[in-house]
């Protein structure tokens, strides 16, 4: 396994594309939440989760970290680099684990940075806003236990989408349809949902999709109006992740590379 | 792949470098991907089975008065005099009058108040807590009304004092005219006329009883000789700003120094909630009317007298199962058009191309004209049957869609169709311009489907600048729901309401698959293969 890990932490780390996708993931994420910030105002009636708000860039950030995850495998195959690696590596799993545990790391370090600049972007922007205390808005800290949580299920959810979307791309090996098939089952969740009007399905769609039940984690606010629970449904999403895996694995074992 | 070699080869060959060759060269190497032409099937086929199982989760319930008083099926909607759907109710106080003659009222004061239970039609956009202090709802309405008869959709012509609107004439739902300006309070009561000659009704206002002014003239064809005449009150529902719900509302007003002229059989007033219970977000215990003196009453009442508009809180479709259908059908079209130029880089096979045809900005050219066609077919008949069948199970379902004409209808299929094709180019150019297939498809489904994920989760209005200004915007195509200036909506893209007219919107998009096909033809001229 050292070797293995040695191996792909090589790979990884001298590809160009591995810097610039981290450095983009963490780029897009706190601009399209800083934007979101700053073109949303204070309501007197409803009640925003401004930690939530801010971490409204997710939705694009996990996007980057996707094709990142992809691009570790797929890029394998398009350059038939792969039966290199198997010639060297014949333990396929290991060479899954090994590819599964450094992009783990590489997408705690980039949504660290991503969700710390998101939480910077909403503690500045937000007041100027009206999100301020006499409305009711506390400035947003790491010290309040939700944001704290909302914060490192973020991170976490980042990790949990490039270990999905690695199981995928394993399964798949074609760059283009696995970043599509990703981007499907992640984006198409939240708008059937939206557009379904039994309150049954609707409930159901939430708690089964990945994204809408992963992205649970980022509630701060009246937490039993969830369609699940902040940690199920990160739960959900890790068994996506799961299966992903799984079933990448088991195809990686089965077929001729 | 092997089938476009030997093409290009041979035009080659005889010395043709025609575009009809060109664009047979590039469909050949379309259609002799197995995967791609399977992509393409189901590109078409995942809008259909989308957009059946969103219009399947769509199922109608109303309780009117109660968990007990659930049905699946929607109430009668009723249809004004020039057949078009309307809201109709409203706490009424009305005698019948027969032949000519005439009715005078004053207002001293309209006041509201909204519900203090949870917003209705639901909805992801945070939790709303109404206020404690009166809201007055802008349209509701406190006047006098000469009507056919008191069923729901019956022509009507109407002076009333209103929330925030002032003194309007209104007659058959869809007319408006304005009378004098300003809220209407103790200090400033307003007089209000109706009089009747054959089916002509004209309002009039005062500010003191004496001095009147004409505010307009309804001509109410084929009114009976025995009409209904009466005091209304009606309160819309109240939208907060930032809120795609909206709460039901009530409105209480007096009148004071009612006189009537003409041939009254009763003489003696009579108080109904028009339409209570019925298809509108309405208080079922609102409604109550107290008589003060013989000429003075205390009117409360909820519900409005309008032109139906669309929207959750009307309990209405929005029109989002086809919007679903298409999506997971762009997210493939993306794919393929991607890997349409993407693949080319990948195997070497753009050297050939490209030697083969020298001319680089045509074989982008052919090469878009084929993705878009084959897009826009797969894209028509996936909309089509998609539209038909969608439209089928919604109505089994027990929803109420409002009525869509023909032509709009047919905006819908082929506008969303051509939204495919567009997508498709513009995920050609993109690829062309990356050569990575990875990037470009991201790019891709990130430009066209991310904006809606971020509409449907922000507030609402804060995000209507996506709607204009990425390629999302294209979806306005979509648009079928009716707004009216009469009526207080959200009129937000939740609700089925697109900031852009319809073919603004797909104009947006063909704006960027504009740009990103120049960028991708001077990129493709100007650096090596």
């Amino acid at each position: 396994m050292r070797e293995a890990l040695h191996a792909e932490w090589t790979k990884l780390r001298t590809l160009a594309s591995t810097s610039w996708l981290l450095l983009s993931t963490a780029v897009f994420t706190v601009g399209v939440s800083a934007a979101v910030v700053a073109a949303s105002s204070y309501q007197p009636f409803g009640y925003q989760d401004t930690p939530k708000l801010s971490l409204t860039g997710i939705d694009l950030g996990q996007a980057v970290v996707s094709v990142l995850a992809v691009l570790v495998m797929s890029n394998e195959y398009s350059t038939g680099m792969i039966r290199t690696t198997l010639t060297a590596m014949p333990r396929r799993l290991v060479v899954l684990a090994a590819k599964a545990t450094l992009l783990t790391g590489a997408a705690v370090a980039g949504g660290i940075v991503a969700v710390g600049g998101c939480l910077l972007a909403g503690r500045l922007i937000l007041p100027s806003r009206g999100f301020t205390v006499p409305h009711g808005y506390a400035l947003l800290s790491l010290a309040h236990d939700a944001t704290l949580r909302a914060a490192g299920g973020s991170v976490l959810y980042l990790v949990l989408i490039s270990l999905f979307s690695l199981g995928v791309a394993t399964a798949i090996r074609d760059s283009a349809t696995a970043i599509g098939v990703v981007l499907g089952l992640l984006y198409l969740f939240p708008l059937l949902a939206q557009v379904v009007t039994d309150p049954v399905w609707h409930r159901h769609l939430e708690q089964i999709g990945p994204m809408t039940a992963g992205l649970a984690i980022q509630a701060t606010t009246d937490l039993h109006s969830l369609p699940i629970s902040p940690w199920a449904g990160l739960g959900v999403l890790a068994l996506w992740a799961g299966a992903a895996l799984a079933t990448g694995g088991i195809l990686l074992r089965l077929r001729d590379a | 792949m092997t089938t476009g070699i030997i093409i290009a080869h041979r035009s080659e060959a005889v010395g043709h470098d025609g575009f009809a060759q060109l664009l047979r060269a590039e469909w050949t190497k379309f259609r002799t991907v197995r995967g791609w032409v399977i992509a393409l099937g189901a590109a078409a086929l995942v809008i259909v089975l989308l957009s059946f199982v969103s219009a399947s989760g769509s199922r109608f319930s109303f309780c009117p008065t109660g968990p007990s008083s659930c049905t699946s099926r929607h109430p009668a909607v009723p249809t004004g005099p020039g057949g078009e759907p309307v809201t109709d109710s409203f706490m009424s106080v009305h005698q019948p009058l027969v032949g000519n003659g005439a009715v005078t009222v004053r207002v001293t004061s309209l006041s509201g108040a909204h519900t203090s239970g949870s917003p209705v039609g639901g909805g992801p956009n945070g939790t709303l807590r109404p206020t404690s202090q009166p809201v007055l709802a802008p349209w509701a309405k406190a006047g006098i009304i000469v009507e056919r008869d008191t069923s729901q959709g019956a022509a009507y012509a109407a002076v009333m004092v209103t929330g925030a609107h002032g003194v309007r004439m209104q007659y058959d739902y869809t007319h408006d005219a304005p009378g004098l300006p300003g809220a209407v309070a103790v200090s400033s009561p307003r007089w209000l006329r109706l009089t009747r000659i054959g089916d002509i009704i004209t309002g009039y206002d005062s500010t003191d009883g004496s001095h009147w002014s004409d505010i307009g003239t309804a001509q109410l064809r084929g009114l009976p000789s025995t009409v209904q005449i009466g005091l209304l009150v009606a309160s819309p529902a109240y939208f907060p700003s930032g809120s795609n719900n909206g709460y039901p509302s009530m409105a209480t007003a007096s009148f004071d120094e009612i006189s009537v002229r003409g041939d009254l059989p009763t003489n003696s007033w009579t108080g109904e909630a028009i339409g209570a219970n019925a298809f509108y977000p309405v208080l079922p215990t609102a409604s109550s009317w107290h008589r003060l003196s013989r000429n003075a009453f205390t009117i409360t009442g909820s519900g409005d007298i309008a032109p139906r508009v669309g929207g959750s809180i009307f309990n209405g479709d929005i029109g989002g199962s086809i919007l679903v259908g298409a999506i997971p059908g762009l997210i493939v079209l993306i794919v393929v058009a991607t890997l349409f130029v993407t693949s080319e880089y990948r195997r070497g096979l753009i050297r050939i191309t490209l030697t083969a045809s020298p001319r680089r900005g045509r074989v982008l050219a052919a090469k878009a004209i084929v993705i878009g066609s084959v897009a826009f077919a797969a894209g028509l008949v996936g909309t089509a049957l998609a539209e038909v069948i969608a439209h089928h199970v919604l109505i089994t379902n027990g929803n109420y869609l409002l009525p869509v004409s023909g032509p709009t209808e047919a905006r819908v299929i082929v506008g969303t169709a051509l939204l495919l094709a567009v997508a498709a180019v513009l995920a050609l150019a993109l690829g062309t311009a990356f050569r990575r297939s990875a990037a470009a498809v991201v790019t891709g489904i990130v430009l066209l489907v991310l904006p809606f994920i971020l509409v449907y989760t922000l507030p609402a209005g804060d995000s209507n600048w996506l709607m204009r200004l990425t390629p999302t915007a294209a979806f306005s195509v979509q648009g079928t729901q009716p707004s009216s200036p009469l009526v207080a909506n959200a009129y937000t893209v939740t609700n089925g309401y697109y900031p852009l007219e319809p073919w603004a919107g797909l104009a947006v998009l063909c704006g960027y698959a504009a740009i990103a096909l120049g960028a991708a033809t001077w990129l493709l001229r100007r650096r090596d293969v």
